[in-house]
């Protein structure tokens, strides 16, 4: 075990990955020299050379559409998108070939690769560079969706994605880079240094893509959480003195919908959250299935708790963002209902 | 088919001629069938003919050699049959059988081939673009000399993704031939009506990019310039720009009014350019091939060609449970009801 951040945990994958496979490339605004604008591709240039770890232009459309030739002739290219939210313009790449290259060929060709993108708001980026866009993959068939939510599993998931035969979107969200993060903007910042999920393994592992997490086992209601959320997921939970689970989902597509179906059939009671806008959010479609799973179980409406349907804002960022205090309420109903 | 090839440069003997007429006259019979079978409702969607433009892929696949890459647009039955895929397979694709090649899947836009090294088959006008670059990159990556043909046309050649893609290409030197086929008209949009320039070749020049326009009505200079591009890839110098001028006699898809050029103006392309009659005429004008020898051809492409239409009727339509397969390598499981 070693101590890391997510932001070490991740690099840490991309090394092994490399080290493991001559064929894993990784690529992106200023990983090679630089570094990564995060760091999470640092040292990798100078270690695996300017073939292996190289910087592009920045041009998103054009990473992704080289990225997809490349994997279709047997490369294993690793992305990086600088922010989730400068993903727009490859939307077309990812959509229309990636996603869909297997499907469209009949299985002749393959598109293994993972398109890494920091996500998520929390630090103050407003608008275009705090959005979480995992509802536009997940609704896209031939594209799977991760969001860890520690080091531990940012470093297995990212190894089981780049070893993944197709195409993977991995989000990380920026404000866990470098410590959990609660909601409590007002508290003074904490580092992974201290946490037990900072706390990783060393050496190659995989955590499989499609398997939630029990983070905090309990019988009253169910809370489901990826990224960010997980924390104030926890946060809000121990504050509000009920005895709430809280699942980690860890990945939304494929989605380990067993573990969930388990979890709300036995307490009866769940609420979904995510820091992306409510509507056509990841939130109603898990709220769907959880319906379909579990409705004779069902004790109470399913809530979400997500950000509001606005722009993400600069000055109201703490009111936009989905904290302890609006999880609490949302217990809060549940409970009565 | 592939891998033909002259030993010395602008020396073509009556075989080669002969087989270039051969390869022609099979795409413009393919594509006669292809429209009868839509006109008669076997084929459904959409359906963009290659007649009038046969001499370039006839003509580049003649410069190619065994290995190299093809990657095109949606207008991709010429391109198949050139680099020898079974027309079998092409038509029963655009019939949406069992037997296409992506098992009626892609339909005509969307066909591919790994042993032909045919990566498609690209339905989103300009997406294949930096497909081309990537494959090339990986051909670099892999040090196996070879090039990668990467087909767009004059209307794609203004999407933005495309100068992504040279960029990168001139930046690392990527063995790759941007063949712009220029038939005149995006759509039903001409040149004169679209494109700041005439000469699209030229947009290469400050990215470094050397270019030329050839005559694509004439297979002998294609294969010239086609050689040329191939020299200079294989050497090492990065990527080249072959603006090939074309002309498609038919419309954009099978729904084209053609209200946007004069019947004049089509009429006198095949009268007085037309790439088989010209290679035609020079068969005969020599000694070696005669009359008959032509006659013997067309009846063997007749037959090929009724073939692969009478193959394309009987094979099966493809089982509804094939709908769900091919997105990704291990089935995602979803509800069917």
């Amino acid at each position: 075990m070693a101590r890391m951040t997510m932001i070490e945990a991740i690099r840490d994958a991309h090394t092994l990955a490399m080290e493991a496979d001559d064929d894993v490339v990784v690529m992106g605004e200023d990983v090679g020299y630089f570094g990564g604008v995060f760091r999470c591709t640092a040292g990798l240039q100078k270690r695996f050379g300017v073939q292996r770890c190289f910087d592009t232009p920045i041009s998103e459309l054009g990473i992704v559409g080289t990225a997809v030739g490349m994997a279709a002739f047997g490369l294993k290219p690793v992305v990086e998108i600088q922010f989730a939210d400068y993903m727009y313009p490859a939307y077309d790449q990812i959509v229309s070939e990636a996603a869909r290259l297997r499907y469209r060929s009949a299985g002749e060709f393959t598109c293994p690769m993972v398109v890494r993108m920091p996500t998520g708001g929390g630090i103050f980026g407003a608008q275009t560079h705090s959005q979480s866009p995992e509802a536009l993959f997940t609704h896209v068939a031939g594209l799977k969706t991760v969001v860890p939510s520690n080091p531990q599993d940012a470093k297995g998931l990212l190894l089981a994605a780049i070893n993944d035969p197709d195409p993977v979107i991995f989000l990380e969200p920026k404000r866990l880079y470098n410590g959990p993060f609660d909601g409590h903007f007002d508290r003074p910042s904490q580092s992974w240094g201290k946490h037990p999920l900072g706390e990783v393994e060393t050496g190659y592992y995989e955590t499989p893509l499609g398997t939630a997490n029990i983070v905090r086992e309990g019988s009253a209601a169910t809370l489901l959480a990826y990224g960010t959320m997980v924390h104030v997921a926890l946060a809000a939970v121990e504050e509000s003195g009920v005895d709430v689970e809280v699942i980690d989902l860890r990945t939304l597509l494929p989605l380990d919908l067993e573990t969930i179906a388990e979890s709300v059939s036995r307490t009866g009671r769940c609420i979904v959250l995510h820091e992306a806008t409510l509507t056509s959010g990841y939130g109603a479609e898990v709220t769907a299935l959880i319906q379909g799973e579990c409705f004779y179980s069902l004790e109470a409406p399913v809530l979400r708790v997500a950000g509001w349907d606005t722009p993400y804002p600069h000055a109201q960022e703490w009111d936009y963002f989905p904290g302890p205090e609006r999880v609490k309420r949302a217990i809060a109903t549940v409970m009565e209902g | 088919m592939a891998a033909r090839k002259t030993t010395k440069k602008s020396e073509v003997s009556p075989e080669e001629m002969l087989s270039y007429y051969r390869d022609m006259l099979l795409i413009r019979r393919f594509e006669e069938k292809a429209g009868q079978l839509y006109g008669m409702g076997l084929i459904g969607g959409f359906c963009h003919l290659y007649i009038g433009q046969e001499a370039v892929v006839v003509g580049l696949e003649a410069a190619a050699e065994e290995g190299d890459k093809r990657i095109t647009s949606y207008r991709d039955h010429g391109h198949m049959l050139a680099c020898g895929m079974d027309p079998k397979g092409v038509m029963a694709e655009l019939t949406g059988r069992e037997g296409g090649y992506s098992k009626g899947k892609g339909g005509s836009m969307h066909m591919f081939s790994k042993e032909k090294n045919f990566y498609g088959g690209h339905g989103i006008v300009g997406a294949q673009v930096p497909l081309g670059a990537g494959l090339a990159f990986a051909d670099r990556y892999k040090e196996n000399g070879r090039v990668t043909f990467t087909y767009f046309g004059d209307g794609a050649a203004n999407q933005g993704q495309v100068y992504e893609s040279f960029n990168m290409a001139a930046l690392w030197k990527l063995p790759v031939i941007f063949v712009i086929e220029n038939n005149q008209y995006a759509m039903g949009t001409s040149q004169k009506r679209s494109t700041s320039t005439d000469e699209i070749h030229k947009r290469g020049e400050p990215f470094g990019i050397p270019g030329e326009m050839v005559d694509g009505m004439d297979v002998i200079s294609v294969k010239e310039a086609g050689e040329r591009a191939v020299a200079h890839c294989r050497k090492g110098d990065g990527p080249y720009i072959l603006e090939i001028k074309t002309y498609r006699y038919r419309g954009h898809s099978m729904s084209d009014p053609a209200k946007y050029r004069t019947r004049e103006e089509v009429q006198k392309m095949r009268e007085e350019r037309d790439p088989i009659e010209q290679v035609r005429a020079k068969l005969l004008s020599g000694k070696s091939i005669t009359e008959d020898k032509l006659k013997e051809i067309d009846k063997e492409i007749k037959e090929i060609v009724n073939a692969s239409a009478e193959f394309a009727k009987e094979s099966p339509e493809p089982a509804v449970e094939e709908l769900w397969t091919d997105i990704y390598a291990t089935e995602i499981p979803q509800e069917v009801n």
